[in-house]
């Protein structure tokens, strides 16, 4: 059970330094990779955004949410919305407004999900989910199944976003803002109140919380934070369709939180470039003997799914804090 | 113009849906109420079965032979599964079962792959069931539609004397009720675990095989159809094959009905249908 699961909330050494050597290692980077892999370490920051924003949901709150990449998906097509044919749009309320309306799709749906439990959570969240997406998919308006387009990254007056290494020094200084402020946000008495409510909500409710406020608040914050990731991802990659809001991408969200270890923020974060930085591996495979390996990606990362799930169910923040503890034994 | 023959088209039409949809939400519905899993692999054994339909029909070039043959394989299929995989996650939490049956998803839409590629095929009906009712001189109903009706009560009929009127059935219902102490009472509990969910998945290959002729079949058909189990397995209730398969005829009339009178936010419609219900009854219609 999740709630018997250690969730490593106050982070091991052996975590932090991980952390802190991540941090370092990602402010350095541009000065040495290329163009292209400092465009591919910036997505990964995105999703490290969103995977956080998940954990909010899933590992602290407890709520398994199968419908998270809708938020996601929304703060882009905001974006797209607002952003004018021949020109960039203001960064400055541009941002603030497809949080906003992230947030506010959060609410709403989350009015109805929220009072469900369990099992229910899980397919409420993705069916809702999906209708945000058929919404999309199935209107030419809303740009349908082809997507849309944004021509220019957002204008940000002092900084140009258009420079790559700028764009990605504001997505470093995006997922250091998001991990303090939810680092922050996990030992304030409103993050202490959502722990409870996963531990036990029915003792949380005879104690006088209002726990349906509660975990709306949540479930709309988390909503905004992925928000903020989906505006990112859709001025990064100057494209936005409905398969960002679909059913694998929520999927892929839940699998980032888990692979690092729920119910922390740094594991969520490290977990989603794990994820992606796998997903790149099994897709370029080489072909052995004539069979083309990377083709069937699909199955590898079916496998090892399955194979997480079975065999490392905290994750590798669970892997790291294990060897810590070993290391302070032997000495 | 919806006129009398129109309508009646339209009332068959989303019979004949919800029915189908019935059939693979009832052992989404079963495989949850008396295992408690979360099968999101669901909608991939509808996938399955409805290649193997396309498979089987090309070899064979009967379709009666291939929903034979392809129901037995699907059951084959789901009996390895329940042994190998899924007996082994009825205690883990449900994040657990979403992930593993997540991967499956991976697994079987790739075997899919290497098995029969990636291309939309088409499926050729009997002949027998070729024809069609004349209703005016220019509105038709299928004959093949009226069998996939036919056929889908007749399973659900089955599957409502065997549960509720077999000795096997009383079994599992009392599996589902108390599994320890049924277990307790010697009756081997992980045999009927491992007939059910294999009920299941040959349901929702059969409903693929069946769906094959009218709606081809292409990759990641299950996607959608799965989430449509959701929506009827979260109005009807979690566990209740009666909430199934009232929520299913519901979804199949609204999902037909709004795509006739509201094309442009059809696919909207059973959503907000499900948002009503969980507004009035946040455990479905039926709770088991």
């Amino acid at each position: 059970m999740s709630t018997a699961r250690a969730h490593l909330e106050v982070l091991p050494v052996s975590v932090r330094v991980c952390v802190a050597m991540g941090f370092v290692a990602l402010a350095l980077f541009p000065w040495f990779g290329t163009d292209f892999y400092v465009q591919t370490v910036a997505r990964m920051m995105i999703l490290a955004i969103f995977a956080m924003s998940l954990d909010l949901l899933q590992g602290v709150t407890g709520l398994v949410s199968l419908g998270h990449a809708a938020y996601f998906g929304l703060a882009g097509y905001a974006l797209a919305f607002v952003s004018p044919e021949a020109g960039p749009v203001s960064l400055w309320w541009s941002l603030p407004l497809s949080v906003a309306a992230s947030g506010l799709a959060a609410l709403v749906i989350g009015f109805f999900v929220v009072r469900t439990q369990g099992i229910y959570f899980i397919m409420v969240t993705m069916a809702f989910a999906q209708m945000v997406f058929y919404l999309f998919f199935d209107n030419k308006v809303l740009g349908g199944s082809d997507g849309l387009y944004i021509n220019f990254k957002p204008d940000a007056v002092w900084f140009d976003l258009e420079n790559k290494a700028t764009f990605y020094y504001f997505t470093l200084a995006c997922l250091a803002l998001a991990y303090v402020f939810l680092r922050r946000l996990l030992f304030s008495p409103f993050g202490r109140a959502l722990n409870g409510i996963r531990i036990n909500e029915h003792r949380m409710r005879s104690m006088g919380y209002a726990t349906f406020g509660y975990k709306l608040t949540a479930f709309t914050l988390a909503g905004a934070l992925a928000g903020l990731a989906g505006y990112l991802w859709g001025a990064l990659t100057g494209f936005i369709n409905p398969e960002l809001m679909g059913f694998h991408m929520s999927a892929h969200a839940i699998m980032m939180v888990i692979l690092g270890g729920m119910g922390n923020f740094a594991g969520a974060a490290m977990g989603a470039f794990a994820f992606e930085y796998l997903l790149h591996l099994f897709k370029d495979l080489p072909d052995v003997s004539g069979i083309a390996l990377g083709k069937h990606w699909q199955l590898w990362m079916g496998i090892f799914i399955v194979l997480i799930v079975v065999l490392a169910p905290r994750g590798l923040t669970g892997l790291l804090a294990r060897l810590g503890a070993k290391e302070t034994k032997d000495a | 113009m919806v006129d009398l023959a129109n309508f009646l088209i339209q009332v068959l039409n989303s019979v004949q849906y919800g029915l189908l949809l019935f059939l693979l939400a009832a052992g989404l519905t079963l495989i949850f109420g008396i295992m408690g899993v979360v099968n999101l692999a669901h909608g991939s054994f509808y996938m399955i079965g409805a290649y193997l339909g396309y498979g089987l029909t090309a070899q064979t070039g009967s379709l009666g032979l291939a929903l034979a043959g392809g129901a037995a394989l699907s059951v084959g299929l789901g009996w390895l599964l329940e042994r190998v995989l899924f007996r082994h996650f009825y205690h883990r939490d449900h994040l657990d079962q979403v992930l593993m049956t997540f991967g499956l998803i991976y697994i079987l839409e790739e075997s899919r792959s290497i098995i029969w590629g990636d291309d939309v095929h088409g499926v050729a009906m009997p002949e027998w069931l070729s024809g069609a009712i004349q209703l005016t001189d220019n509105l038709s109903y299928p004959h093949y539609r009226l069998f996939i009706s036919a056929l889908c009560v007749l399973l659900a009929l089955g599957l409502y004397v065997l549960i509720g009127k077999t000795r096997v059935g009383m079994r599992i219902r009392a599996g589902a009720f108390n599994s320890d102490m049924t277990e307790a009472l010697g009756i081997n509990i992980r045999r009927l675990h491992a007939l059910v969910f294999a009920m299941g998945v040959g349901l929702a290959a059969v409903a693929g095989i069946l769906a094959a002729p009218i709606s081809s079949v292409y990759p990641n058909m299950g996607s959608q159809v799965l989430i449509m189990c959701f929506v009827v397995v979260v109005i009807g209730g979690i566990g209740s094959v009666r909430g199934a398969l009232i929520a299913a005829l519901l979804v199949g009339l609204v999902d037909t009905f709004g795509k006739v009178l509201l094309p442009s936010v059809a696919s909207m419609g059973v959503y907000v249908l499900m948002a009503l219900v969980l507004l009035w009854r946040p455990q479905g219609l039926f709770k088991s």
